[in-house]
């Protein structure tokens, strides 16, 4: 149900500024940038710190506004909707997945995972099958019950892509997933990422610090100084 | 030892320079504990106002004297002849003029409050001459005494303030007569400044006692002559009465207003001191969570975990004295002195008295205070104590 | 609703951070509802008042008697519909401790005047038959422990008996029920004609008379005709709504009503502080938890309502408890053993009490559930 605009392009950001006010300080994050993402996929965006990146995921996604500039996604520019309908379009369109997993830590893993599926009209058992279908692709069937407490870091990590694709979104963002975790732990979510995107043609795009994270992706970009390019500055 | 000293008040200087991070919840317990205080003191300065007012009325060396089986004034009746006896008795002081012996008639009169308008029962006191010498601390403010044999009364300063047409000029209605108030006195803030005096032989017709009274006050020659005096009116066979100590019987008249006011006041207090601990408890748990790692290091430093419960105690001690002070401070400016008035449920008339705030019931408000903040920082404290150094460390 | 569980677990946080302030919260709707019985002890004499009865009592002053001849013409006064004399007893049961009010009327009269008060027939013939018969009520008869039958001495303070003495004994031989939960069946009753044959003074002299109107709503007329009645007699009457007499007998003892507003002002401002504190704390700490349940897809206004939804949850489970436990103190009984009249929390006040819950949960709520409502999802996430 992902539409496309004539050039096949997904995600499709013109021309975007973002400015940030520190106190009266201005900080020109991003100035002026282009970039064009097709449907299914994986971009890998990398950068020294404060380069911007999350800055960028953060449009895109709809997190944020640009102090400038067309976000479109599917078409649709997405820079120009009001907070409410942003908000009813992240909860269709966009899964996220966070580095700190970011997880409510009183619910149980499966209510973890439903909770994207409160904002729709589905019934109580509509959502728990989701969810279970969610977890399972991920590989935590049986550990549904669990408080993120009782849970590995590549658990919640796990959990974290679970809810990110529980209500079948148009994007998925993830923002340093591997950050925290183990190279083995890394190593098995960046599996889960590669199949999600090579098996069933997921979009996503990734900000990462680590090449070999990068490596699984089928594109790399390099932001610095608020600038794209194909090629790592150093 | 002096270690330790050092270490509890560098520790404890450390809690305080950090409590402006957690001033909201520091502000709202405080601001708690001054409240129950507050209410505390303010609720029980009534019944010592009632106190204070009965306890100002007995003399040392003063006694009344009822019919026997009468528990007041109200429920008594003395026959004029019974009162001369009693005059006459062992033990009574004398002056120039006579014994120092004042019977009396007590009536009550409906006179509206000025607070609400409606009816009270005001206290009207047929008195003699004696009436004034038996009572210490008796004293004209206003105007002039009434003469003897007129139609004219003088008004107890509470009485005044708390009824409506009491003032000097103004007069009040007994059947189809006006009586005129002409003048105002005080009585070292005793009982009978809530009270209408008047000549006695004008207020028996009135009131168509005949010639009976219902109590004597007498003053005696000292402390110890009560004895002498009780005795003898109890074994005369042609007396019917009962001899007590003005303390006694005013005791005996405030009790069950007092033990009201104060049993209900202390419920009230303990439930909101409850109130006051839990929200104290939240304050300084939540004061010990937000400094786990600050805790943490400083044992992994080497402070010991003695400095650490004393100073998350003083912390909590410390706001709650505050809280204390505060809520005593606001109560005595409040209430302290505020007039007002209640029914005397044995004489079944109004007693006016003022709201006391005394020192002790300041220092019971403070002390209920540092409970309050004793409990709600033990077990915080003690927490603070036992977390295990590595975990805190980790916490973010 | 779907919410409930996320509202629900949200308090799961800091448990003991949400049990505290619930105990808080809970203290506070204990005293609530704990005072407003107390209140209600004092008031309720006056909303029980028959609003078609006035009280008609000697104009000077309360203590003086009126002559028992009056009832007669007071009858006759237009808009009066009947007249009964009652009159204060004042006597001592073992201990002045043990106070209560005892009044000599004619039974006809009584069971006239007063339809609220509840005796069956049976109780009626019983006291009609016995000259010495006491009436009492239920209320006074549970704290005695009395029973039909029971022989009751008691102490005159005012009242000699004709020959001396002045125990003046009674035999229990009705019981009367009150029609309302605030009628006061504290009271104790005997036949006037013992009390006017055996009393050695005041001869066919009486307290005060009870009067029904025939409209409710001529009260004040027909009250100022009998005053008018009696104006420049030997015994000037002074006649109120009944509603009004016992209105100032509560005046008397003090501005109870004030008193307690003041109190409970006291006591819902102080919780409302650590309520407001805690929910801003809860906000200050999950700011990103919002942040995310804001980049699921949650709306501004929903995130509002989830903190609204919890300061709720938590005022509501701590306030309900609080006025169960207020309620179950109350039933076991007045604490003054006795002196209240009636002691009991009315409907009203819980409802009052639950529209209080309420407010207190926006209040305590609404400044951090907008502080969640405005959050911005970027910053949020980044911290």
């Amino acid at each position: 149900m992902t539409e496309r605009n004539n050039n096949g392009a997904l995600v499709k950001v013109t021309g975007v500024d973002k400015v940030f006010k520190r106190g009266s300080e201005e900080i020109h994050v991003l100035g002026g940038l282009d970039l064009e993402i097709p449907d299914g996929e994986f971009l890998a965006l990398m950068g020294p710190s404060g380069s911007g990146k999350s800055t960028l995921l953060n449009l895109v996604g709809g997190l944020d506004r640009p102090s400038e500039g067309k976000v479109e996604v599917g078409g649709k520019r997405i820079d120009k909707l009001s907070d409410r309908k942003l908000a009813a379009w992240r909860a269709r369109h966009v899964g996220l997945v966070f580095q700190f997993y970011n997880l409510m830590p009183v619910l149980t893993a499966q209510k973890n995972v439903e909770l994207p599926l409160l904002l729709t009209k589905l019934s109580r058992a509509e959502r728990k099958k989701r969810a279970a279908i969610a977890l399972d692709i991920v590989g935590l069937g049986h550990r549904t019950g669990h408080y993120p407490r009782q849970l590995s870091g590549g658990e919640q990590q796990r959990t974290g892509i679970a809810r990110a694709i529980v209500t079948d979104p148009t994007l998925l963002l993830c923002d340093e997933p591997t950050g925290d975790l183990d190279r083995k732990s890394g190593d098995e979510i960046l599996d889960l990422l590669q199949a999600l995107n090579q098996e069933q043609g997921k979009t996503i795009i990734m900000v990462t610090h680590d090449i070999h994270a990068a490596a699984r992706a089928t594109r790399t970009l390099y932001l610095n100084k608020g600038q794209l390019s194909t090629e790592a500055v150093d | 030892m002096f270690n330790w000293i050092a270490q509890v008040f560098s520790v404890t200087r450390f809690s305080m320079l950090s409590l402006p991070q957690r001033k909201g919840s520091s502000a709202a317990a405080l601001l708690g504990i001054a409240g129950v205080v507050a209410v505390m003191v303010g609720v029980l300065s009534i019944a010592q106002g009632v106190l204070k007012t009965m306890e100002s009325s007995a003399g040392d060396t003063n006694a009344i004297v009822l019919r026997s089986g009468a528990d007041s004034e109200m429920m008594s009746g003395l026959g004029g002849d019974d009162t001369r006896i009693i005059a006459e008795a062992p033990g009574v002081a004398r002056d120039a003029s006579g014994p120092l012996a004042s019977p009396e008639l007590f009536v009550v009169i409906n006179l509206p409050m000025r607070s609400t308008g409606t009816d009270a029962n005001v206290p009207l006191r047929g008195v003699q001459s004696q009436a004034v010498q038996v009572r210490d601390g008796f004293n004209l403010v206003e105007g002039r005494m009434f003469e003897w044999g007129l139609n004219e009364v003088i008004v107890g300063i509470g009485a005044r303030q708390q009824f409506a047409g009491l003032d000097i000029g103004s007069s009040i209605e007994v059947g189809k007569e006006k009586w005129p108030v002409v003048g105002i006195f005080e009585a070292d803030g005793g009982l009978s400044e809530s009270e209408i005096w008047v000549d006695a032989a004008v207020l028996q017709p009135a009131y168509r006692r005949g010639n009976s009274y219902q109590a004597v006050y007498v003053k005696l020659n000292s402390r110890d002559a009560f004895g002498e005096f009780k005795d003898s009116l109890t074994s005369d066979p042609r007396l019917n009465v009962k001899a007590m100590r003005e303390a006694e019987y005013y005791e005996a008249q405030s009790s069950t207003v007092y033990n009201l006011i104060t049993g209900l006041g202390t419920l009230i207090a303990v439930i909101m001191g409850l109130g006051a601990i839990f929200g104290a408890l939240n304050t300084m748990y939540t004061a010990v969570s937000a400094r786990t790692r600050e805790i943490a290091t400083l044992r992994a430093l080497g402070f010991r975990s003695g400095p650490v419960v004393i100073s998350i105690l003083s912390e909590s001690l410390l706001l709650a004295l505050a809280g204390g002070l505060i809520g005593a401070g606001l109560a005595w400016l409040a209430f302290d002195g505020y007039r007002a008035a209640t029914l005397n449920w044995a004489s079944f008339s109004a007693i006016t008295f003022a709201f006391d705030v005394n020192l002790k019931l300041l220092v019971q408000g403070i002390l209920f205070a540092m409970v309050i903040g004793l409990v709600g920082g033990l077990l915080p404290a003690i927490r603070a104590a036992r977390q295990p150094v590595a975990h805190a460390l980790r916490e973010l | 609703m779907k919410y409930f569980y996320l509202v629900f677990s949200s308090l799961k946080r800091k448990k003991l951070r949400t049990l505290l302030t619930m105990l808080s919260i809970m203290v506070a709707f204990l005293l609530f509802g704990y005072l407003t019985a107390i209140r209600q002890a004092f008031d309720a004499g006056v909303e029980v008042a028959g609003a078609d009865r006035l009280i008609v009592r000697h104009k000077v002053s309360l203590i003086q008697l009126l002559p028992e001849s009056y009832e007669e013409k007071i009858e006759r006064v237009e808009g009066v519909d009947n007249a009964a004399h009652s009159t204060w007893f004042g006597g001592i049961y073992q201990d002045p401790k043990n106070f209560f009010a005892q009044m000599p009327m004619e039974p006809e009269e009584l069971f006239d005047m007063f339809p609220e008060y509840i005796i069956s027939d049976e109780h009626k013939a019983a006291w009609l038959a016995t000259r010495s018969g006491a009436l009492v009520g239920r209320g006074l008869a549970k704290r005695f422990d009395w029973e039909v039958g029971d022989r009751i001495p008691i102490n005159a303070t005012i009242w000699t008996k004709k020959g001396g003495g002045r125990t003046w004994e009674f035999e229990i031989v009705a019981i009367y029920d009150g029609a309302e939960k605030g009628t006061d069946t504290s009271q104790f009753f005997f036949r006037y004609d013992f009390f006017d044959e055996t009393r050695a003074g005041g001869t066919g002299q009486v307290g005060w008379f009870s009067v029904r109107v025939n409209d409710p709503d001529k009260a004040a007329e027909v009250a100022s005709a009998i005053d008018a009645e009696f104006a420049n007699s030997a015994f000037e009457t002074k006649t109120e709504p009944e509603g009004a007499f016992i209105q100032g007998f509560a005046n008397q003892i003090g501005n109870i009503g004030f008193i307690i507003m003041s109190i409970m002002s006291a006591v819902f401002f102080t919780i409302l502080l650590v309520a407001g504190n805690t929910m801003a704390y809860a906000v200050r700490e999950r700011t990103n938890e919002l942040a995310v349940l804001k980049a699921i897809g949650f709306t501004d206004r929903g995130v509002l309502g989830l903190v609204l939804g919890e300061s709720m949850a938590l005022t509501l489970v701590g306030g309900a408890i609080g006025l169960g436990l207020a309620w179950m103190l109350v039933s076991m009984g007045d604490p003054t053993d006795g002196s209240f009249p009636v002691f009991y929390i009315p409907v009203s006040s819980i409802f009052l009490g639950f529209g209080l819950i309420a407010l207190m949960a926006f209040i305590a709520g609404i400044l951090p559930a907008l502080q969640a409502q405005r959050l911005q999802i970027a910053d949020a996430l980044r911290r």
